[in-house]
């Protein structure tokens, strides 16, 4: 059981978090099935209700060296969709998980994931990754059809550069239905993390750098946005525009350096674009600018906003079971309104010792 | 006819690899369990190993780069006593081999043929530091439990291979016999200095200093996986001022600025103990873990004098 308490104070720019919150209650059950394979369940418990997080079966025993999982889980988008709260080494998500990717919540859907280590020269470890899915991920995927499904690939090389060093580079790609229009949402990512951890000193110090690129084509309607300003009435013919495809990106760069064997100093800069009014978790103040022109009709693209940001973590460790982190987090968001905020957390966890995370 | 004897020789070609194969490849999660298992292996097994002899066992990176030597693994030999729990499950599930899965044949856990010590009785709970709940699993540090290891690996290694059985059964005999003539040599350095008392700093020796006849009074750790403190620290130092205590036993991963603090406090010494083979260069297999150790202790009992 992982225990995360959140609390916020400051001006929040329009996505507003509570100020505190015993934001996740996570669950781990995780055991071998039988000579053949294993399951792992993480159930989550929130203020507001019960989310089933991941939950699926992984067969280890397959041929070829294959190995596929069934069931609910994160999808292989990249690394911070793959990582549950309490791994992540800040308090929130980067800006561009916030805005292209869905969040916390992020891809997580019901599907299958069969992966392998690919044939590679010496010293390289490769690994690809297939995936389908359901097609429902909230506020990136939404399967109107059975045929809707999400597919996401996933190719990982990773190298040791020396005992102490080593680079992960990945490369993802993402497709399914849009959820803001009858056509596609299609993600492309890059992430790329070096690591830097002295064998004899381990415990005291070490080094992450990493960043990620996403890039997004989502198609969107804008008349789907109308919702948000319905009080002007729109002439039928304007009711049901063609999808438009809108191409936002977003990064993130983030390192965090081992001061001693408790403390952890760190440090993120984000820049993200978004779909004007295209939801992001957690949700952007509406701001939508769409404004019926009766002589120029309704616009038929839907404008591209840039936020951006940055902020410095700190991060006390009291045991490899507990931890109090504080991250002051200053945003620039699209519609011209900034955040100034601190953030704090107190995580602790119980019962079996978990793995430690890479 | 040149097309009969270029499939022959491709056929010859293609055998020396199946030969090169018949090796046992074994993967240990320590540099100690691979050193046994080369003793009693010897040519017909290659092992290597997870966690390097200076580093904190409890605290291994989980690299995918292990998982390539995991994955052709015929064997894993593990220390087990979870001490390998927060790295190793991992690398386990991801390795796509089947033969090395918990409670396969190839899966092999030394601890259950192990004297094991400070197994906790009554409850435990996470108030008293990372206590290994089933046992200290710091075992290999007694050359009898080095040699229950060797048994159980001339076994499993038989069961795997039972052409060579015979083989292995000689190998560990003979490393039994070279073991018992060093444990003579290692009881008489070590017997001016039985009932020394020390402090080390993680509760790394209880099975060296029980066949050593050491007396651990306390720890620099306040608690099992619990970083120094002041008041600890202090604590500590008017124990070893009371009861005599002058050395203070560091495994090569800790943090020497506490040990020495309080070393200088009492007027004694911090010597940095090799807990795994592999600790340094000099020590590169399993009889010379203990001759090092030993050598240094007596080395430090002596100036002491």
């Amino acid at each position: 059981m992982i225990g995360d308490f959140i609390g916020a104070i400051g001006n929040h720019g329009g996505r507003a978090t509570p100020s505190l919150e015993m934001h996740e209650s996570e669950v781990g059950f995780q055991e071998v099935i039988d000579p053949y394979a294993r399951a792992d369940f993480f159930i989550s418990f929130g203020e507001a209700g019960v989310n089933l997080e991941e939950g699926y079966i992984t067969f280890t025993s397959l041929p070829a060296g294959l190995q596929l999982k069934v069931g609910k889980m994160r999808a292989a988008f990249g690394r911070v969709n793959t990582t549950h709260n309490h791994v992540l080494p800040w308090i929130d998500r980067p800006l561009v998980s916030q805005n292209l990717v869905g969040g916390e919540d992020g891809i997580d859907d019901a599907g299958l994931s069969l992966s392998r280590i690919l044939p590679s020269p010496k010293g390289l470890f490769l690994e690809g990754t297939a995936q389908v899915f359901r097609g429902d991920s909230e506020n990136v995927f939404s399967a109107v059809r059975r045929s809707d499904v999400a597919a996401v690939g996933h190719l990982r090389a990773y190298s040791d550069l020396s005992e102490s060093t080593n680079i992960d580079f990945g490369a993802s790609y993402a497709r399914g239905h849009s959820p803001f229009a009858d056509g596609k949402n299609q993600l492309y990512g890059m992430d790329a993390t070096l690591r830097w951890k002295p064998l004899r000193r381990a415990i005291y110090h070490s080094f992450v750098a990493r960043t990620e690129l996403i890039w997004a084509r989502t198609s969107v309607v804008p008349s789907l946005l109308y919702g948000i300003i319905s009080a002007i009435p729109v002439p039928p013919t304007f009711a049901a525009p063609p999808p438009t495809l809108v191409k936002p990106f977003g990064f993130y760069v983030s390192g965090d350096y081992q001061i001693n064997r408790r403390w952890i100093f760190g440090g993120r800069f984000d820049r993200s674009q978004r779909g004007q009014c295209v939801p992001t978790n957690p949700a952007t103040a509406a701001s939508c600018t769409f404004v019926y022109d009766p002589l120029g009709g309704v616009p038929r693209t839907v404008p591209l906003l840039q936020d951006t940001g940055g902020s410095f973590q700190l991060t006390y460790v009291p045991s490899e079971f507990s931890l109090i982190r504080t991250q002051f987090r200053r945003a620039k968001y699209g519609e011209g309104l900034t955040a100034n905020e601190i953030l704090f957390q107190f995580q602790f966890s119980m019962g079996a010792h978990g793995a430690h995370p890479f | 006819m040149f097309k009969t004897h270029s499939t022959l020789a491709a056929l010859l070609l293609a055998l020396i690899p199946a030969h090169a194969a018949s090796k046992i490849n074994v993967m240990t999660a320590t540099q100690d369990l691979a050193a046994i298992a080369r003793e009693v292996g010897g040519d017909l097994i290659t092992a290597d190993s997870i966690a390097m002899g200076y580093q904190d066992p409890h605290f291994v990176e989980p690299k995918p780069s292990f998982l390539l030597k995991l994955q052709k693994a015929d064997l894993l030999v593990v220390v087990g006593l979870q001490l390998e729990i927060g790295w190793l499950p991992p690398l386990i599930t991801q390795s796509r081999n089947a033969k090395i899965q918990p409670a396969q044949s190839g899966y092999l856990d030394m601890s259950q043929f192990c004297n094991i010590l400070e197994i906790p009785q009554g409850q435990v709970t996470r108030a008293m530091g990372d206590v290994h709940p089933l046992g200290n699993p710091h075992y290999w540090l007694n050359p009898d439990n080095g040699r229950r290891i060797a048994k159980a690996l001339a076994d499993k290694f038989s069961s795997i291979q039972p052409a060579n059985a015979a083989q292995f059964a000689q190998r560990y005999a003979d490393f039994d016999k070279r073991l018992t003539e060093a444990e003579k040599g290692w009881d008489a350095k070590m017997a001016p200095f039985k009932g020394r008392k020390v402090v080390t700093y993680h509760r790394s020796w209880p099975n060296f200093c029980e066949r050593f006849g050491l007396n651990v009074v306390d720890y620099v750790e306040p608690k099992p996986g619990i970083p120094p403190t002041p008041a600890h620290s202090l604590e500590l130092i008017n124990l070893m001022k009371r009861e005599g205590v002058k050395l203070i036993l560091v495994e090569p991963y800790f943090d020497l600025r506490t040990p020495n603090s309080i070393a200088s406090n009492v007027g004694g010494t911090v010597v940095v103990m090799m807990p795994s083979v592999g600790g340094n260069k000099e020590i590169t297999n399993y009889f010379q873990l203990f001759d090092y150790d030993i050598n240094l202790l007596v080395n430090t009992f002596s100036k002491m004098k």
